[in-house]
């Protein structure tokens, strides 16, 4: 196996040129959804050019009083790739945020590393000459404000901004998570339906305790080798599983595929046939927004909170859940989620349950192992002598 | 009788065709393309008169399908420079216009860019009253240094009176062309603000190929209402190009697929079009080609065209065939290897059959019959390795195919192109093989067809409007602007209507709609 360009060290400085790779590695952490990267890149590589490159911090690198800064857009995707963020809307709603809290901003933290919300904190930090986190809250993308980390630690959104284009600002408290997507849902419709936002505002002492450690590395690391000249397209999908320590699913094609909208969100189910070594067998995979269940043969592969991404076969690029159609050949593959996701009230937050499927939720490598006892096609990549949960939980210890 | 002509300007091949009024084909040629200048046509349409047998006077149209704007922006040669005005501000300054594009494409089409106050919400509310000074003021900056004027209103597609009134001060202003978003492009700012100034860019590159166009014409006596193909299979008026050259890039794969429709007469089938190198394989929905999800990149930027969907796949009648040694690399019990590469426009000296060294994807469905050249007797190849070679080939076509299809039902298949026979005539998952007379000009023929189509689209709060409403209305813009592009409207017909929901709003959706008609 050839290496891909880019090393695992962490990131330390962030520059134009990484942007395209953390781009489309936050599209496979988006795990279908997240929003169309392209202009929080556009956006972020500006800020970059005018402004320098970006600092990087290591989550336990965090100054335990420092105020750390999730920032990100709020709404409609099809709003916000039409009515794009003014100039100067990121610093206004730092500049609220600090006059509400009387505090300085320390550092700059994405909220979600799927899809485009993991560029535009990137573009806020250029712009105040300030540090980002290498973390983020979710380690994944999920659709609803309080499906983050703190939340599962029993913070509370606290200060919460929101500014528009117009300069409107508005800096709320809600009691809770629930309460601050309610808030923001309105707010934000009729500021046209797309805004920033900046919620769970904590010293790094709570950051350090919550954020899940090394997403932006490992969303550079993903785009290196989804990109990286230095690997054939056939390779580029078994490199990043080995580098992860995620499981290759499923070969198959689609064979049919339903979508129906409900409350503003996309439901919808797919089904695939196998291809390969994976001729004999179906393959179904539920989504809204994201994808966020799959079975093979009628058992469960994997299911939320853990990630399910599915990748075009040839090339190893992440595909959504609003471009994946009929006769696609992908390759479906699963990561684990940070173990934050498997506690009690990480599963009650963003498990099956809460939307809707009515499976219990068990680790994808428990489920692999199981499979692969089973019948020998469904293989586990893991790296030699290593298993998955050792992976993320030295990765857990490094950050917290 | 009336009769039409229909030219293809391909990067190789000049095809001319000419249809009479039933659009029955009446002759059709091949010549290499010598120039991308109007005036290289002048050779096809001679001969191409003279294979017909008609009088220049009885020619009422000619349609042509060009690469020409393609190639201008590929190549960056040509293209006038653009002033832009974004009506958005305070709005989207955070990604001004041009941000993204390669270093030479912007040295040849950027002029100067202002992002002014005004544009709309999702909701038609307005982001700003439009800065009318301040456009007028713009538009002052950019005299003598654009050729052209790009307008490009924040949620136009919703309510465009910003673009209207800032593309009349600017027009005013300079006198030079202007192009508006709404005209050009769908939700997508970036997107459709790079299709718009491309738009810009092209309009003095076409009206030299339209003018050169009308000069080969000319000289021929011809006195004919002249169109162009665009990308989306339907043809519009030489006036309407002038206007929308942009429009024109795509019309080759789609000209092909229209084509085939027609010498085939069927209009939902899949269309695989086997060249030299690759096979080219498109959706036909309703005679027009499936349109593309993706978003299009267009000399290394990103618009929201939509572009015919076609995959490609290294399966040509020059496809060298390698394994057992024979045709390059691989011996004994290598595994059969067709491609990615091919012998190209060398096959007729280099290929088996031609006395050539080369195992060739012709070669090989000369062995098994399926192929007759006349003077050209089969090679004599091992059986076994024919037998394998045939199988990769139906191998790669059915799964080509396979991943073209819109559901797992059968579908008939259009077989055209210069290597058609290549392919097998039986294929796991499809109803039928249909190979129409004078395949191997389906691109001129689409290029004559004569359907002119328009397209609307716009966004509703299904709280203010009903949806039924939305729809009638949108149906009502499509028409129009079939119309307007030239469709007679007693034949215009909606082709297709799709409502899209938006995510995260509830009771908001986007409508869409085409109307295609004859020409009118």
């Amino acid at each position: 196996m050839k290496t891909a360009a880019h090393g695992s060290a962490p990131l330390q400085t962030i520059t134009e040129a990484d942007i395209d790779d953390i781009a489309i590695g936050a599209a496979v952490l988006g795990t279908g959804g997240g929003g169309d990267p392209h202009v929080g890149s556009l956006h972020a590589k500006r800020a970059i050019r005018l402004h320098g490159d970006v600092p990087v911090l290591r989550v336990d690198e965090l100054d335990p009083e420092g105020l750390v800064v999730p920032v990100g857009m709020i709404g409609a995707p099809s709003v916000s790739i039409e009515r794009i963020a003014g100039a100067e809307e990121l610093g206004r709603a730092l500049d609220l945020l600090e006059q509400g809290t009387g505090k300085r901003v320390a550092a700059i933290m994405p909220i979600e590393i799927g899809g485009g919300n993991s560029l535009i904190p990137i573009a806020a930090a250029a712009e105040r000459g300030l540090p980002i986190v290498d973390g983020d809250a979710m380690g994944r993308a999920f659709p609803e404000a309080q499906m983050v980390t703190f939340h599962l630690a029993g913070y509370g959104p606290g200060a919460t901004v929101l500014v528009d284009a117009q300069g409107n600002a508005v800096l709320s408290y809600p009691v809770n998570g629930a309460w601050s997507e309610r808030l923001a849902r309105v707010l934000t419709f009729e500021m046209g339906g797309s805004a920033t936002m900046i919620d769970y505002a904590y010293p790094g002492a709570v950051a350090r305790e919550c954020a899940i450690p090394g997403t932006l590395t490992m969303a550079r690391e993903i785009g290196g080798m989804l990109r990286s000249s230095e690997l054939r397209d056939d390779e580029r999908i078994g490199a990043m599983l080995d580098r992860l320590g995620g499981f290759r699913l499923f070969d198959g094609k689609v064979t049919e595929i339903e979508r129906a909208v409900e409350g503003g969100f996309t439901r919808g189910r797919a089904a695939l046939a196998g291809t390969g070594a994976d001729r004999a067998s179906q393959f179904e995979l539920s989504f809204q927004n994201e994808m966020l269940l799959a079975t093979r043969d009628g058992e469960v592969a994997a299911v939320t909170p853990d990630l399910i991404a599915v990748l075009d076969q040839a090339t190893g690029h992440p595909i959504t859940t609003e471009t994946l159609r009929y006769g696609a050949r992908v390759t479906v593959v699963a990561f684990p989620c940070h173990p934050q996701w498997r506690s009690e009230r990480g599963i009650e937050t963003a498990g099956p349950g809460y939307f809707g499927y009515d499976v219990p939720f068990t680790p994808v490598e428990t489920l692999a192992a199981r499979a692969a006892a089973l019948v020998a096609p469904a293989v586990p990549v893991v790296p030699a002598g290593s298993t998955v949960s050792a992976t993320l939980a030295a990765r857990t210890e490094a950050g917290a | 009788m009336n009769y039409r002509i229909g030219i293809d300007v391909g990067g190789t091949n000049t095809d001319a065709i000419v249809l009479d009024s039933d659009r029955k084909v009446v002759a059709s040629i091949k010549t290499p393309t010598q120039s991308h200048s109007g005036d290289g046509v002048a050779a096809a349409i001679d001969e191409v008169l003279a294979a017909a047998a008609i009088a220049p006077g009885e020619v009422r149209a000619a349609m042509l399908g060009t690469t020409h704007c393609t190639n201008a922006i590929v190549e960056r040669r040509g293209l006038g420079r653009v002033g832009v005005l974004r009506l958005g501000g305070p709005a989207t300054t955070a990604v001004p216009p041009f941000e993204g594009w390669p270093e030479d494409l912007r040295a040849a089409v950027a002029g100067p860019a202002f992002v002014i106050a005004g544009g709309n919400e999702f909701d038609g509310r307005e982001i700003s009253a439009l800065d009318e000074a301040g456009v007028r003021a713009a538009a002052e900056a950019m005299r003598g240094k654009v050729d052209a004027v790009a307008v490009v209103g924040v949620f136009s597609p919703v309510a465009d009176t910003h673009e209207l009134r800032a593309a009349e001060i600017a027009a005013e202003v300079l006198g030079v062309p202007v192009s508006r978003s709404v005209e050009i492009g769908s939700i997508g700012l970036l997107e459709r603000e790079n299709a718009t100034i491309l738009n810009a860019a092209l309009i003095r590159t076409l009206g030299d190929m339209a003018a050169g166009f009308e000069r080969a014409l000319a000289a021929h006596g011809i006195d004919a209402d002249i169109y162009f193909g665009q990308n989306d299979g339907t043809l519009m008026r030489l006036e309407f190009a002038l206007r929308y050259p942009v429009f024109t890039i795509g019309c080759g794969p789609t000209n092909s697929i229209r084509g085939a429709s027609h010498l085939s007469g069927v209009s939902d089938a899949l269309v695989v079009d086997i060249g030299g190198t690759t096979t080219d394989i498109g959706v036909l929905v309703g005679g027009f080609p499936r349109q593309s999800s993706r978003a299009a990149e267009i000399g290394g930027i990103r618009t929201n065209f939509r572009m015919p969907d076609v995959l490609s796949v290294g399966l040509g009648g020059g496809t060298i065939v390698r394994g057992h040694g024979r045709g390059g690399v691989g011996a004994g019990d290598a595994p059969i290897v067709l491609g990615p590469d091919s012998v190209g426009y060398r096959i007729a000296t280099e290929a088996l059959a031609f006395g050539g060294s080369t195992l060739t994807a012709t070669d090989i469905a000369m062995a098994v019959g399926r192929l007759e050249i006349a003077g050209r007797a089969a090679p004599a190849l091992d059986p076994e390795l024919v037998a394998q070679a045939d199988q990769a080939i139906r191998e790669l076509v059915e799964e080509a195919i396979d991943q073209m299809k819109p559901s797992a039902a059968p579908v008939p298949i259009v077989l055209v192109g210069g290597g058609a026979r290549v392919s097998p005539e039986s294929l796991a998952g499809v109803s039928e093989v249909i190979r129409p007379e004078h395949a191997g000009a389906a691109n001129a023929v689409g290029a004559a067809l004569g359907d002119v189509a328009g397209q609307a689209e716009q966004v509703f709060s299904l709280r203010e409007t009903s949806r039924q409403q939305a729809v009638e209305l949108v149906r009502g813009d499509a028409i129009a602007r079939a119309v307007e592009a030239g469709a007679d409207p007693e034949t215009v017909e909606v082709l297709t209507l799709e409502e899209l929901p938006v995510a995260y709003m509830e009771d908001t959706v986007i409508v869409r709609a085409r109307a295609a008609g004859r020409l009118g």
